[in-house]
């Protein structure tokens, strides 16, 4: 018996929503009575002893290269094996690309129950019910898993990390690999950006800007909070911005501590992709925009008189010149 | 080449989300249904996009549910599915679902599987993936392009920080979102194509469900949004560094 925590990795280092599942699967390993691990795989630069301060025992690791790239096929194989070696019962994900890649895949292969998006730590006190995000965040489910092993995948930012004085063991694991039937031809990086998914802080611009030449107050505002930049679907559709940067329903969904819309009304396909952020701030010229429904602060008023104070607030307060 | 398009019914994006019988289920009264809008916009039409470039392809459609499906069901027709299959069950297992989908599947040996990147309702993405591994097919998550040259298929999908390009040789399952193909709304031919088209209604295969819904919560309600005067920038600095502690 064993919670064994899937650790996502790129560029060989470990992710930041990887110390939130551990965390997560050490609490839960902690409230059933058994040993929380955590399984890397790929080749990985970092100090994997160190893992142990946030609470498990033992660190294994498949250390290929061809695990570098997430093929989900080749991924399930190596899991579903390092399960049986390690006699997990839980098996913890990440809700992130890798863990909606695999997550399922897994779940499949061990039939094994899975809550995909799970909120917070499972209830054990009758039975084994995880608490999921639905209806695009606007509501949660209550999911009881029936199966003897249990797959959850957690979304990201919905625990916080904790840190002991431990350290793990870290031991290689001896996995026959099957060749991969994916050929990677290209990785495309955005580099000098915070990807989306993973920024603390995400400034976001609406039609409100009213075109791409005005975007450089959002911009100065993102560098000072070290924030990642987004936009309204209107604005990626319109191509002012790019694609990527598009939050919604439709586009990435993200869940920041803080969310600073700007010039977004707040139509409801837009909060569906941000309504999971801990604290929303909205600057809208029109007091009547349903995002200031939604949102926990607000200013009423021109953006581009009010941002430009904002950074410049936050520059004094950071002792930035 | 034959393709199948997993597609599922979902509240319109605008529905207000309610439940009834001590919140255990979804109040449906009031809410309009549509397909997914991932299976649609993205899975369904790249496979008709295939399709009008090479038109020896079929296209089959499948979803699980009751009979309340068969309206979602013929749009995809009428967009331009050949073929459907509606499996007879009703369930919010996502095994369950997979592991039908995967019956039909096996019995025919499809070249291709789309499936939208989730269900706007349940937001699990995992049936693509869960069809992959029950059907022992590669899988690529999150596709936003996809490129056909004989039976290779290139492939663009979003990974953490940025994307990947990959070449596999079908068959493959393949999850689509955003960027795959645009929007299309079905013409009065397609409409009246549809109605000839084969929807069949299949009883489903004895699987065991792995999960069920205990119950749903709503998110309490926000405390309000503060506000703070135009002229009073340093204010809402202040509140959210110390009040929120936001940054």
């Amino acid at each position: 018996m064993s919670v064994l925590i899937v650790l996502d990795q790129s560029d060989n280092h470990i992710k930041k929503s990887a110390y939130e599942i551990l965390s997560y699967g050490s609490q839960l390993a902690a409230q059933i009575g058994t040993t929380a691990e955590a399984l890397v795989l790929g080749t990985v630069n970092d100090d994997l002893a160190a893992l142990g301060k946030y609470g498990v025992s033992k660190v294994h690791q498949v250390n290929s290269e061809s695990l570098n790239h997430v093929d989900a096929q080749l991924y399930t194989k190596t899991i579903a094996e390092a399960v049986a070696q390690t006699n997990a019962s839980v098996v913890v994900f990440s809700q992130t690309h890798t863990g909606k890649s695999v997550a399922a895949r897994v779940a499949a292969r061990l039939k094994a129950g899975l809550v995909a998006g799970a909120a917070s730590l499972p209830d054990t006190s009758n039975g084994f019910i995880v608490r999921k995000t639905v209806f695009s965040g606007k509501a949660f489910a209550n999911i009881s898993i029936q199966s003897p092993i249990k797959v959850i995948s957690l979304n990201p930012n919905s625990v916080s990390v904790v840190t002991t004085d431990g350290t793990a063991t870290v031991d290689q694991l001896s996995i026959a690999l099957d060749a991969s039937k994916i050929k990677v031809t290209a990785v495309n990086k955005i580099t000098g950006e915070i990807p989306l998914t993973e920024a603390d802080i995400v400034v976001s611009g609406g039609r409100g800007l009213k075109g791409p030449e005005n975007w450089g107050v959002l911009l100065d505002l993102a560098k000072v909070l070290g924030a990642g930049t987004a936009c309204s679907r209107p604005v990626g559709d319109a191509h002012w911005r790019p694609h990527h940067e598009h939050v919604g329903q439709t586009g990435v969904q993200v869940a920041p501590n803080l969310y600073i819309a700007l010039g977004i009304s707040g139509a409801i396909q837009h909060l569906a992709g941000v309504n999971r952020s801990k604290v929303m701030v909205v600057i809208n010229k029109d007091p009547e925009a349903p995002f200031f429904k939604a949102a926990d602060y607000g200013i009423v008023g021109d953006l581009f008189e009010i941002v430009p104070q904002m950074t410049a607030e936050i520059k004094k307060l950071k002792g930035i010149a | 080449m034959k393709i199948l398009v997993c597609v599922s019914k979902t509240p319109d994006t605008t529905s207000k989300i309610a439940f009834k019988e001590s919140n255990t289920q979804f109040e449906e009264a009031g809410v309009q249904w549509i397909i997914n809008p991932y299976d649609e916009w993205f899975a369904l039409v790249r496979a008709i996009e295939l399709k009008e470039k090479d038109p020896s392809i079929i296209i089959h459609l499948v979803t699980v549910g009751g009979a309340d499906c068969d309206p979602i069901i013929r749009k995809a027709l009428a967009l331009g599915g050949d073929e459907a299959f509606r499996i007879n069950a009703d369930s919010n297992d996502s095994f369950f679902i997979a592991a039908q989908i995967a019956e039909i599947a096996k019995q025919n040996q499809y070249d291709l599987i789309f499936t939208g990147k989730e269900a706007i309702d349940y937001n699990s993405a995992a049936i693509g993936g869960m069809i992959s591994e029950l059907v022992d097919m590669p899988y690529v998550s999150l596709a936003t392009l996809f490129e056909l040259n004989g039976t290779t298929a290139t492939i663009t999908r979003e990974i953490e920080g940025g994307e990947e390009v990959a070449e596999i040789s079908l068959p493959v399952v393949v999850s689509c979102q955003k960027g795959m193909a645009e929007q299309r709304i079905p013409n009065m031919r397609g409409i009246m194509a549809a109605r000839t088209k084969p929807l069949k209604v299949v009883e489903p295969a004895a699987i065991d469900t792995l999960t069920s819904i205990v119950n749903f919560e709503l998110p309490p309600a926000k405390a309000g949004c503060k506000m703070v005067a135009a002229d009073n920038v340093p204010e809402l600095i202040r509140l959210l560094h110390e009040e929120a502690k936001a940054f």
